[in-house]
């Protein structure tokens, strides 16, 4: 294998320039379809942390008694799909909603009466977090008896995520078609050197030489230029998450969402995806030049 | 003529035929070739000599007709086995055929790299053919920085570094010199002489006048004097 490494390196080497198109075309495709996947990774995140938190207030009719409070909770606990139940009453929602406005909160110490209604704040479980979900058990809660209304303040995230899986789509989308074309081009380098070297190969079989022999070489070049590729789009792509994700620290900080890079395990595997790449690049080329 | 055995012929042909579309480059040519003998095939140009050669390392298939090299019959080898067939011979061709970005040392290493060989018995094999052709101080030098003659001699290094037990010529001396091609026919003469069997084709008229082994003429793509089997 040393043997077959040196003869890699050593064609390479002899032919730089095609090489590195090759290499820099990998390279361009891994930084660009790993910056896609690199803000998808953490859209997700960000949109599961909202997914989590999706809540239900259900706002109860006035003058509610305790015994029709307690038969609505009985009846919320009854659906399928709720987690926890808490009540809010209207004067601890009046006391929240003082918290809140701080300064103007003077204001509402000239209310004669307190216009808030008791209240149940309902936490979905996580299998019923789908937008589609929230929505039919919000109506189902809405029908309860005592129950003036309900508001789910997150309706947008139905609309978000219509959006979010048109763009993950056309990621998979793109990922592919830049895959496709690096393979394509790493096909072409492959075979250019196939061209250039074709009296050579074909003295090599006058001598003897297998398939496998003549063939290996290759295969590695691929492999290198792959994982060239695939370590310096990697490279790029942190370099460029570390520049503007400094800007953007202080921001997300206040918004208690942090952004990460990729784990050393998925640096990884896109670097694998380059070797990949240019394996496949080596092996369709071979495979047309070994079938003239 | 004595009639060679089956036992000691190491090529056999059988009624080949071989047709480039329209044109019949072999018709119905009929040979025995015996282990180590020394065969000139003759003939002008185009007349098929260097198609017989090639269809003997499967560089061309036959049209028609069976080939056996050594107990092995050309028209059922899979391609998975050509290269062992290959292995069996030492080509050395007319326009030399080296590999211009490799050094000599590399040129004739290349044959028992093909083959697997261990670095080390590869250095010291490589070192000795070499040697044996007088090109032993060329190791590093690049074919084209060669004379015509000493680039045929590093195809003559390079043919014999796998120990073949055949070496086909074809045209070896045709792009030489007289003294050149004198020190090929020495050369290609010591492995006759050390085992090997040597199958020359060339119309140098001179060189076949001279000859010890056995001449063929081939003619418009037959055998003058073809073997009757």
């Amino acid at each position: 294998m040393t043997f077959y490494a040196q003869r890699a390196i050593k064609d390479i080497l002899e032919n730089r320039f095609l090489n590195a198109v090759t290499i820099i075309t990998i390279a361009l495709s891994v930084l660009i379809v790993s910056s896609f996947g690199l803000f998808f990774f953490n859209a997700q995140e960000l949109f599961d942390a909202w997914e989590k938190g999706v809540r239900i207030m259900v706002y109860l009719e006035p003058g509610t008694t305790e015994a029709q409070r307690l038969d609505t909770r009985y009846r919320l606990q009854t659906i399928a799909g709720i987690q926890n139940i808490r009540f809010v009453s209207k004067t601890d929602a009046m006391n929240l909603m003082k918290t809140r406005m701080q300064r103007q909160a003077s204001l509402l110490d000239n209310l004669r009466e307190n216009p808030l209604p008791d209240a149940f704040e309902v936490t979905m479980a996580t299998e019923a977090n789908s937008p589609e979900k929230v929505e039919f058990l919000a109506q189902r809660i809405e029908s309860l008896p005592s129950v003036s209304g309900v508001e789910y303040g997150q309706q947008w995230i139905e609309r978000f995520a219509n959006f979010f899986n048109l763009f993950k789509l056309a990621g998979y989308g793109m990922g592919t078609l830049f895959f496709m074309a690096t393979v394509f081009i790493a096909a072409n380098t492959i075979r250019l050197v196939l061209y250039s070297r074709r009296e050579e190969i074909h003295i090599m079989r006058l001598v003897g030489a297998t398939d496998r022999f003549i063939k290996i070489p290759f295969y590695l070049q691929g492999i290198l230029q792959g994982l060239s590729g695939g370590l310096i789009g990697v490279g790029v792509l942190y370099a460029a998450f570390s520049a503007v994700g400094s800007q953007f620290e202080q921001t997300l900080a206040a918004e208690m969402v942090a952004i990460r890079f990729f784990s050393p395990g998925v640096c990884v595997a896109i670097v694998t995806c380059g070797m990949l790449t240019g394996l496949l690049g080596s092996f369709f080329s071979l495979k047309q030049f070994t079938r003239k | 003529m004595t009639r060679m055995t089956e036992k000691s012929a190491v090529i056999r042909m059988f009624h080949v035929h071989k047709r480039y579309g329209a044109k019949q480059a072999l018709v119905d040519v009929t040979l025995d070739i015996a282990k180590n003998e020394f065969l000139y095939i003759s003939g002008p140009s185009g007349a098929g000599k260097s198609t017989l050669l090639k269809l003997l390392y499967l560089a061309e298939p036959v049209s028609e007709g069976q080939i056996l090299v050594d107990g092995m019959n050309l028209s059922r080898i899979p391609r998975r086995r050509v290269p062992m067939l290959r292995r069996k011979f030492g080509i050395i061709f007319q326009d030399y055929k080296l590999i211009p970005t490799r050094t000599v040392y590399e040129n004739v290493a290349l044959v028992l790299e093909a083959r697997g060989k261990k670095r080390s018995l590869i250095e010291k094999k490589v070192k000795s053919v070499l040697r044996v052709v007088r090109m032993e101080d060329r190791l590093t030098a690049f074919p084209p920085s060669l004379s015509g003659g000493e680039q045929q001699r590093v195809a003559v290094a390079r043919a014999v570094a796998g120990d073949p037990k055949i070496i086909l010529a074809d045209e070896p001396t045709g792009s030489l010199d007289d003294d050149s091609a004198a020190i090929i026919f020495q050369l290609l003469n010591m492995f006759h002489n050390r085992g090997a069997t040597v199958v020359v084709a060339t119309h140098d008229k001179a060189l076949i006048e001279s000859a010890t082994g056995r001449v063929l003429h081939l003619q418009q793509g037959r055998l003058d004097r073809p073997l009757d089997i």
